[in-house]
């Protein structure tokens, strides 16, 4: 594709120029089929972006690449060019293991080790190689997801013995224990009560002080609430009738819900399919 | 007025099972019943024989004591317990490293490919194997290689029959745990070698310690592949390169003896047996039971 017909890149009108992970012109495939189609989405630092659109148009897909978890499909492969701080993601010299500490996953499902409150956030500190006061990176990484208070006194339990909410805060709290520079969520909130949920977003507004954030969710309020920049994606079907996603929209959230350029994501975000 | 009539009057024939099917009914489940007591009369009437039997020779001496020569009165079978402890141990030290590491890759790492569906392929035939086989394999590698009978033997004999359950209940451990937490492990940057041992492996712990203590019941109680060995000792075998008693050697020695001192020992051996696989099962029970997953 002609980077001339890129579709509408905010970019360009961003404040902000920062910019941590470059999306060029990226396509995923798995095995012949492609399941995203040439996508260009530039994430500005200490951001919050969030990816929304219809089931099958590909976010999670794309999301997944960021931190090379695409890897562990067989068969799926990425054309064109991801790159974290000018650093090519995909190039053969680049260590996937190195890139997932820096770039952490938070799941849909929560998905605590089976281990104590503590370990769980210990662990990712620990194959991080980190030296120094663990009990404080500990408390740090608890407080840091808004869980300290609640766990502070049984941080010897399980981590599967808390409530979903919970458990979700205690991955987030995990995933801030490596300190990463991104963190990537794929539909965080989606099996949240709306209680645990509000909490989860008040989170995401502190965490991007220190971290670039990438948000999928299906959920148009919530985008609307924590994004800085949203992309809309939607899916289209080929001739042969499977589906593949693509980049509707990129702009600042304000944009995208009150003055989308695309008459898709004006319907999109209306509410009129999806 | 049906609504209220249907209330109030007894509950109408075609609702009412028929005496046949009510008969049928109840003749079945007294089958099932019986089924279940002819199922337990072997077990019961073993264990009735082993107790009655063996708890009169239950005496200290039965761990102290060496084995009786013949005709002679007394006499224990310390030899026997200690080696079958041993050949044990040794079964376990060498399946459940290749064990548990087999699993891991079956299922961690090679799930579905075509070596590893030859891996479970070959797990299945070798839990088939008659464990003389196991027995003859391990005369031929290593007894003829060293030229004597030993303990080392027989633990290698019966590491063979132990393999395959190791292998299969670390591989339900291994697939009891979502695949949500090895991506939460690699999501983060775990190497595949830290999510193993960090994540994987604790997790599937209680399964592990199943199949080992399974394992071990299993292995304790064999006697073919002890036969040609380790063979048998009357005193303490010096080392595990010397040929070893064992308990199910010893009871089949003994229980084929002319002397009744012998035979009597055969049944306290027996109930030793039967001891240590009840108390074994029963630690596998427990370590089971506090499942993660």
């Amino acid at each position: 594709m002609n980077p001339s017909t890129r579709p509408n890149s905010a970019s360009d009108t961003l404040e902000n120029n920062d910019i941590v992970i470059r999306t060029e012109n990226v396509s995923i495939f798995y095995g012949a089929f492609q399941a995203v189609r040439n996508v260009f989405l530039d994430v500005p630092k200490n951001n919050v972006v969030a990816l929304i659109g219809p089931s099958g148009c590909g976010k999670s897909t794309l999301l997944r690449c960021y931190n090379r978890l695409n890897d562990l499909i067989p068969g799926a492969r990425v054309e064109g060019k991801i790159a974290y701080q000018g650093v090519d993601l995909y190039d053969p010299k680049i260590d996937p293991v190195e890139v997932r500490r820096r770039i952490g996953m938070v799941f849909q499902k929560a998905n605590p080790f089976p281990k104590s409150i503590y370990e769980n956030v210990a662990f990712g500190a620990r194959i991080n190689g980190f030296k120094g006061n663990m009990d404080e990176l500990v408390e740090r990484s608890l407080r840091g997801s808004a869980l300290w208070d609640e766990v502070k006194d049984k941080l010897k339990e399980s981590g599967l013995s808390l409530s979903g909410g919970q458990q979700q805060r205690l991955c987030i709290a995990r995933t801030i224990a490596i300190e990463p520079e991104v963190i990537l969520m794929d539909e965080p909130c989606s099996a949240l009560d709306p209680i645990s949920t509000l909490r989860v977003e008040d989170l995401m507004h502190e965490l991007k002080k220190q971290f670039t954030i990438i948000i999928v969710t299906h959920n148009m309020q919530q985008a609307s609430r924590v994004a800085d920049m949203t992309a809309f994606f939607n899916a289209e079907a080929t001739e042969g009738g499977s589906r593949f996603g693509y980049l509707v929209e990129y702009d600042k959230t304000y944009n995208i819900f009150n003055a989308p350029k695309q008459q898709a994501t004006q319907d999109y975000v209306s509410g009129r399919f999806g | 007025m049906a609504h209220s009539s249907s209330q109030s009057a007894p509950l109408d024939n075609q609702f009412a099972v028929s005496s046949g099917r009510k008969m049928f009914g109840n003749i079945m489940t007294a089958l099932v019943f019986s089924c279940v007591a002819i199922a337990a009369i072997p077990l019961v009437s073993i264990l009735f024989m082993v107790i009655t039997k063996g708890l009169g020779g239950l005496t200290p001496a039965v761990f102290t004591d060496l084995p009786p020569a013949a005709g002679v009165a007394g006499g224990g079978f310390r030899n026997a317990i200690t080696g079958t402890l041993i050949t044990c141990l040794i079964g376990a030290l060498i399946s459940v490293p290749f064990g548990v590491l087999t699993a891991v890759y079956t299922i961690e790492f090679g799930r579905g490919n075509k070596l590893s569906q030859f891996v479970s392929f070959c797990t299945n035939i070798l839990s088939g194997v008659p464990s003389i086989i196991a027995g003859l394999f391990a005369y031929g590698i290593v007894v003829l290689a060293t030229g004597t009978f030993s303990a080392v033997a027989g633990g290698i004999a019966l590491s063979v029959l132990m393999l395959p359950i190791i292998i299969r209940t670390s591989e339900e451990g291994f697939k009891s745990i979502p695949r949500d937490t090895r991506l939460a492990a690699t999501g983060i940057g775990a190497t595949n070698f830290q999510s193993v041992t960090q994540i994987i492996l604790p997790a599937a712990m209680p399964f592990i310690a199943t199949g080992v203590t399974l394992a071990l019941a299993r292995a304790a109680g064999e006697t073919a592949p002890l036969l040609f060995t380790a063979l048998f000792n009357q005193y303490d075998a010096k080392s595990i390169w010397e040929p070893t008693a064992t308990l199910s050697v010893l009871i089949y020695n003994f229980a084929i003896s002319p002397y009744k001192n012998q035979q009597a020992l055969a049944w306290v051996a027996a109930l030793i047996v039967v001891l240590l696989i009840l108390v074994v099962s029963i630690l596998a029970r427990i370590v089971s039971r506090r499942k993660v997953y």
